[in-house]
């Protein structure tokens, strides 16, 4: 049942692209902490950025993995249902999309898609909220789009992410991409991004 | 929007009444069967009818439950399948241009609509009433369409006269002596 | 070699203002308004809707304006337009039996259930300029007849009962491939084949249904039936789970019945061809139902002799949007790589020259 007070994006058109914009800078420099602010009201579990993150991208063509929590929200599927159309399957491997509100128990980056060397395109993209970001903290990233280093803060930050993130590095082309979601802000580690240390 | 529908819609006689939704929709268990067929007729006619033959409906109405976005209008594509040979494997023909609306009354109840063409006024018109069409308004919103239904069918009927007249009576000529 | 060029932005925008101005033509002749294009050239409407492969006559009849009544042009302004739009998913299989006949022949069957009915053809017309019509002289009402109600089957259902048509069999939940989304691999199933056809140049497609005539891959075809009229579109969306009237869109089908000899799994029977084109065209559906049957030869274990038969050749030049990409492209700035051949051209003839000389001293 589609909660009764939730609301997708005020200017559909509008505001999927400012969103995809905000995205894309946040692609374009992996670890900058880009400025959202989504004008909709999603149902109660489901974080604002990760709702907006689903409806710029999500449509009937790509497959959704949404981890247990947002899984047993009923109001989170029928939610994405009506306003992406996207179909959800409970294979992370089938997934473009992971959306993720609990990071601590994320799955390993396996087991999700990470494409194949003609099609590397073809890997998850995983989407997981978090409470902070800012462009300072215990993260140091290096790699494509960074001048130099640049510094990432994320809380919580799951330790063991530091290790999957250089395994999942290795396997380049190939390879997952993770974007961080705060209620205002977004950061994206695509999988070119070395994590240089991690205090 | 013009859907070609003042000299191509021979179609629209069987969309004009409820025996022309499609017969094998999928019974939804949590519906009557025959509430989903009025629904598909209702659907149909509005997808049929004109922006101002709607905007014209609704007024008739009088006062109604305010409407408020469900999700806003939108214009979009459906692919539009076909079957190889007419009934074999589906195959992606083409899109189409299709606008839809979802709307929730004051009162709770929701309409939707999904139409050929970009008229987003015209897809809200057809929420707002397919919404209305779910409660007390229902014999009402039937007697506003009643006129668009009639034009439709009078349409239809004249395009099907044109066209059976056409129609090719053969005759056998008879050659040589035996 | 691609280098970027920058400069002549004034002389571009003049090139467009000037564009706009001779679209216009001169003053004293009233501009043309969409709604005249799709209701009274309606078939290069049709036309720039099957190739730009989308349904929307009011928007195909705008891009002929604005393309100034170059189709193709037309149609690569379509194809633009749909790329800026949601998909929100695919409709139910259109059921051409459902169609509401507006003509309906067939050159196998003489007297066929539902009957032959002409509709608005130009066939057994006789080609003849018709001065009447720069009079603008009203046409005389139609004539009326009443109107049947009856069912309308397809021909090649007539015939199924006794397997002398090949019957198509149907897969439920076999995904349907879509070349939008994933590019062409060859061998391409049917399904692909179809789609890339439906959306294929009429005149490409012509011309090699043409060839299969000539004996460039025969396929001994009939018109089993050909059919244009409405059909109404239907679409379940996900938060309904019905299917809801998406409105009347207008088809030509085709259906080609081929002779074929049997093989050592098959009986001899008919085999079939199928064209399904949005609007009225008989030309491009008949064309389509040629080429997909001699595109089935390897299915029927026949030899790949002819250009029709070759689907990468086929599947890879119909598109005629690609293909003025890729013949137009030549048109643009090629001045760096050209300088390279220069030189090379250059550089061959003295080598050419040299050895002349060398060879004219070896004679003497």
């Amino acid at each position: 049942m589609l909660a009764a007070d939730s609301t997708g994006f005020a200017d559909p058109v509008l505001d999927a692209q400012s969103t995809f914009r905000t995205l894309m800078d946040a692609f374009a420099r992996p670890g900058s902490v880009q400025r959202l602010a989504p004008r909709l009201v999603p149902p109660a579990g489901l974080a604002i950025g990760l709702a907006a993150v689903a409806l710029a991208l999500c449509d009937h063509e790509t497959a959704v993995w949404l981890d247990p929590p947002l899984a047993a929200d009923r109001e989170v599927a029928a939610y994405l249902a009506f306003h992406t159309g996207a179909g959800l399957t409970t294979d992370p491997r089938e997934a473009a999309f992971a959306l993720v509100s609990d990071l601590a128990a994320l799955p390993p980056f396996g087991s999700f898609s990470v494409g194949d060397d003609a099609y590397p395109d073809r890997s998850t993209t995983i989407v997981a909220a978090v409470s902070g970001l800012a462009e300072a903290g215990a993260l140091r990233l290096a790699g494509p789009g960074i001048d130099g280093e640049r510094q990432l803060g994320v809380a919580p930050w799951p330790a063991h992410l530091t290790g999957e993130l250089a395994e999942n590095r290795a396997l380049f082309p190939r390879g997952v991409d993770l974007v961080l979601v705060a209620p205002q802000a977004v950061a994206a580690l695509p999988r070119t991004t070395r994590i240089v240390e991690a205090r | 929007m013009t859907q070609r529908d003042s000299i191509r819609s021979v179609g629209a006689a069987n969309a004009a009444g409820a025996s022309a939704a499609p017969a094998d929709a999928r019974p939804d268990p949590a519906a009557a069967g025959a509430g989903i067929a009025a629904r598909q007729a209702l659907m149909a006619a509005t997808a049929m009818a004109r922006r101002d033959e709607l905007e014209a409906a609704l007024a008739s109405l009088g006062p109604v439950p305010a409407a408020s976005a469900l999700r806003a209008p939108e214009s979009g594509l459906v692919m539009l399948r076909g079957r190889a040979g007419g009934d074999g494997r589906p195959f992606n023909l083409g899109e189409a241009t299709v606008t839809r609306a979802a709307i929730r009354l004051a009162d709770g109840r929701t309409g939707f609509a999904y139409q050929l063409g970009r008229d987003a006024a015209k897809a809200r018109l057809a929420a707002i009433l397919d919404g209305l069409a779910q409660g007390a308004e229902r014999a009402a919103v039937e007697a506003a369409l009643a006129p668009i239904r009639a034009r439709i069918a009078a349409e239809a009927e004249t395009k099907a006269r044109r066209v059976a007249a056409t129609r090719v009576d053969f005759f056998t000529m008879v050659r040589g002596e035996d | 070699m691609y280098v970027a060029v920058k400069g002549g932005e004034a002389a571009i925008d003049n090139a467009h203002a000037l564009l706009a101005h001779e679209r216009r033509g001169p003053e004293e002749i009233a501009e043309i308004a969409p709604e005249q294009i799709e209701h009274q050239l309606a078939l290069a409407v049709d036309r720039v809707m099957a190739e730009g492969s989308l349904y929307d006559p009011a928007l195909a009849a705008l891009a002929i304006k604005q393309a100034r009544g170059d189709l193709i042009e037309a149609i690569f302004l379509v194809r633009a337009f749909r790329t800026t739009l949601p998909r929100f998913g695919a409709s139910k299989p259109l059921d051409t039996a459902a169609m509401a006949i507006e003509r309906r022949i067939s050159a196998t069957f003489k007297d066929l259930p539902g009957g032959q009915v002409l509709g608005p053809t130009f066939d057994y017309t006789h080609r003849l300029i018709d001065f009447m019509l720069a009079a603008g002289v009203a046409p005389p009402a139609p004539a009326e007849a009443p109107a049947e109600t009856s069912a309308v089957p397809r021909v090649t259902d007539l015939l199924g009962g006794e397997d002398l048509i090949e019957r198509e069999a149907a897969e439920a939940g076999e995904p349907v491939g879509d070349l939008t989304r994933e590019p062409l691999d060859f061998p391409a199933d049917r399904d692909l084949r179809l789609q890339a056809l439906a959306r294929g140049d009429e005149g490409f497609l012509l011309a090699l249904g043409y060839s299969t005539q000539r004996g460039f891959g025969r396929t001994h075809p009939f018109v089993g039936e050909i059919r244009f009229g409405e059909v109404m579109a239907e679409f379940v969306p996900e938060e309904l789970g019905f299917a809801v009237p998406l409105g009347p869109v207008a088809l030509t089908e085709c259906q080609m019945v081929n002779q074929f000899h049997g093989s050592a799994e098959r009986p001899p029977q008919f085999t079939r061809g199928y064209g399904l084109v949005f609007g009225q065209s008989e030309r491009k559906s008949m064309s389509m139902s040629l080429v997909d049957r001699a595109l089935r030869t390897r299915e029927f274990g026949e030899d790949v002799v002819a250009p029709a038969q070759d689907e990468e050749f086929v599947l890879s030049h119909c598109d005629n949007v690609q293909a003025t990409g890729f013949v137009e492209h030549l048109k643009l700035p090629h001045y760096v790589d050209f300088q390279a051949e220069l030189g090379l051209v250059r550089m061959m003839r003295a080598e050419h020259a040299a050895t002349r000389a060398e060879m004219k001293e070896a004679a003497e």
